[in-house]
């Protein structure tokens, strides 16, 4: 159906690489856009007008660290005059309760506090800095002012038994929803995967805790929690489909579909400083690529499913397989899923650490294990 | 559980109605009524569209039930009262209201 694209329907804006944490699964790419080659205020403004005329909801304001943008509140204010909803996705860091006021003021819908675990010791380790205890402020703060409140989770080895602490904190707060999220594995997750990935007896306990949670908060939070992929029977519909949803701009300008499509081989990116943001979306050849159904191998291209998840992640196919057409060799029909059932099947000889479970809770391993973590851009 | 009739809808933080372009391809100018909320939006029109319009801390349930009874005068008033309740139920789970008393 190449004549039928449908509209974009959020746009995420990497305002910045620059963080002052150092997350060991960052999302970032490993080659971080430089300070100087962040696009203005001005620019963004356009942007957000562009993608309101081309049907796009909401803007998520994302980095790096969003508020490492000393215009944030100006961003913040033009995505809101042209007319979309305002998420802004933070780790809390370089805020402080005027600044919140700001936010809000200028037409923050809804701001999403990542957390790297519930307790202090382990969110500093992820974090590779100390954040914990300023995280629990600004939460203290909103409960003073009229936002929707997410708390985000990166759920990973080291911290799935803490998720019973994760939600008391979200039910003493003014959250309403709170997103369980586990690593991707790709850039410095990838890197970092054996690690992070959890045991199938850790994912176990922790969908059956998550189920009886969701029902007992039903009205109250909207919990949501999805499974790692490499333990699922078909991969994800990433990114809600290669070009049916999101766009993403990255600090310097550059408009992907997806936050790692940087690693595929043989793609270009335009600019939205070069080219307007519809036409970018309609035509540019990242975009077009693996849109629809025409690039797909077997199984994928005769699977009944392929309108469902659209074959699963691009970048997990190049990273697992070496070709970004392949099947996602996480799906339980890809050739290759023997490989994903490997590095499982390593991993899960490692006995899981006694006693862990969502009460009590596990104890601290004592090991620190070698971390490669993400620096900052120059 | 449903809500009390005598309580006021009102929309939470971060969930609003916007109006925002209708899909290109129809090639009608009109515009299109969304309620906004985190990580989802729900177009509305109709009847969805006068409930969330009345969710608005004022109005009580059952307010809301007799508006849309007399709006939607041809409809069995029962049904319509039955309805309302189910999309007011919805959004509650979507955590889109919060019900002042
Ligand atoms: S994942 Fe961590 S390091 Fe990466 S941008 Fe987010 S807060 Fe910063
Ligand atoms: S074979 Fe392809 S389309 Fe079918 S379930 Fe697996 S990834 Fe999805």
């Amino acid at each position: 159906m190449e004549n039928s694209i449908s509209n974009p329907l959020a746009l995420i804006a990497e305002l910045t690489h620059r963080c002052p944490l150092h997350c060991v699964y960052c999302s970032n790419p490993l080659e971080l856009q430089a300070r100087t080659s962040e696009l203005s205020s001005e620019v963004w403004s356009g942007i957000f007008r562009e993608a309101a005329e081309a049907g796009v909801l909401q803007a998520d304001l994302t980095g790096g660290e969003p508020l490492a943008r000393t215009d944030i509140v100006d961003l913040v204010r033009a995505a809101r005059d042209a007319g979309l909803y305002v998420n802004l996705i933070t780790s809390g860091l370089p805020m402080d309760e005027a600044r919140l006021a700001a936010l809000v003021e200028a037409g923050l819908d809804h701001i999403q506090l990542s957390f790297q675990g519930a307790r202090e010791n382990i969110a500093n380790e992820i974090s590779g800095a100390l954040s914990h205890s300023q995280k629990l402020r600004v939460l203290e703060w909103l409960k003073s002012y009229r936002v929707a409140v997410t708390l985000n989770f990166v759920i990973h080895r080291r911290n799935i038994d803490q998720l019973q602490e994760m939600l008391a904190l979200a039910e003493s707060s003014s959250a309403t929803r709170i997103e369980f999220a586990n690593v991707q594995y790709y850039g410095w997750a990838f890197a970092n995967r054996e690690n992070l990935l959890p045991t199938r007896q850790q994912l176990d306990r922790s969908v059956e805790f998550l189920n009886r949670e969701q029902e007992r908060l039903q009205g109250r939070i909207r919990v949501e929690f999805v499974v790692p992929d490499y333990y699922a029977k078909y991969p994800k519909p990433c990114m809600g489909g290669w070009g049916r949803k999101l766009m993403l701009i990255t600090p310097h300008g550059d408009a992907l579909p997806c936050h790692a499509a940087q690693v595929i081989p043989g793609l270009s990116f335009e600019n939205v400083k070069n080219r307007g943001l519809r036409e970018i979306w309609e035509q540019s050849a990242a975009f077009q690529k693996f849109r629809g159904e025409g690039w797909m191998q077997e199984p994928c291209k005769t699977c009944d499913r392929r309108g469902l998840d659209f074959g699963g992640c691009r970048c997990q196919a190049l990273l697992l397989a070496g070709d970004a057409s392949a099947t996602d060799p996480v799906c339980s029909l890809a050739p290759l899923r023997p490989k994903v059932d490997a590095i499982l099947a390593s991993l899960n000889l490692i006995s899981d650490p006694v006693g862990a479970g969502p009460a009590p809770p596990a104890p601290e391993p004592v090991t620190r294990p070698s971390w490669l973590y993400r620096p900052n851009p120059s | 559980m449903p809500p009390d009739l005598q309580s006021r809808p009102r929309l939470a933080a971060g969930c609003r109605l916007a109006e925002t372009p209708a899909s290109r391809t129809n090639g009608k100018d009109d515009r299109q009524h969304t309620l906004l909320m985190p990580e989802r939006a729900l177009r509305l029109n109709g009847p969805s569209l006068q409930i969330v319009q009345r969710c608005d801390g004022k109005h009580t349930v059952r307010q809301i039930i007799s508006d849309l009874q007399m709006i939607y005068s041809k409809a069995e008033p029962h049904k319509v009262e039955q309805d309302i309740l189910g999309y007011l139920a919805l959004l509650q789970k979507e955590r889109a209201l919060d019900f002042e008393l």
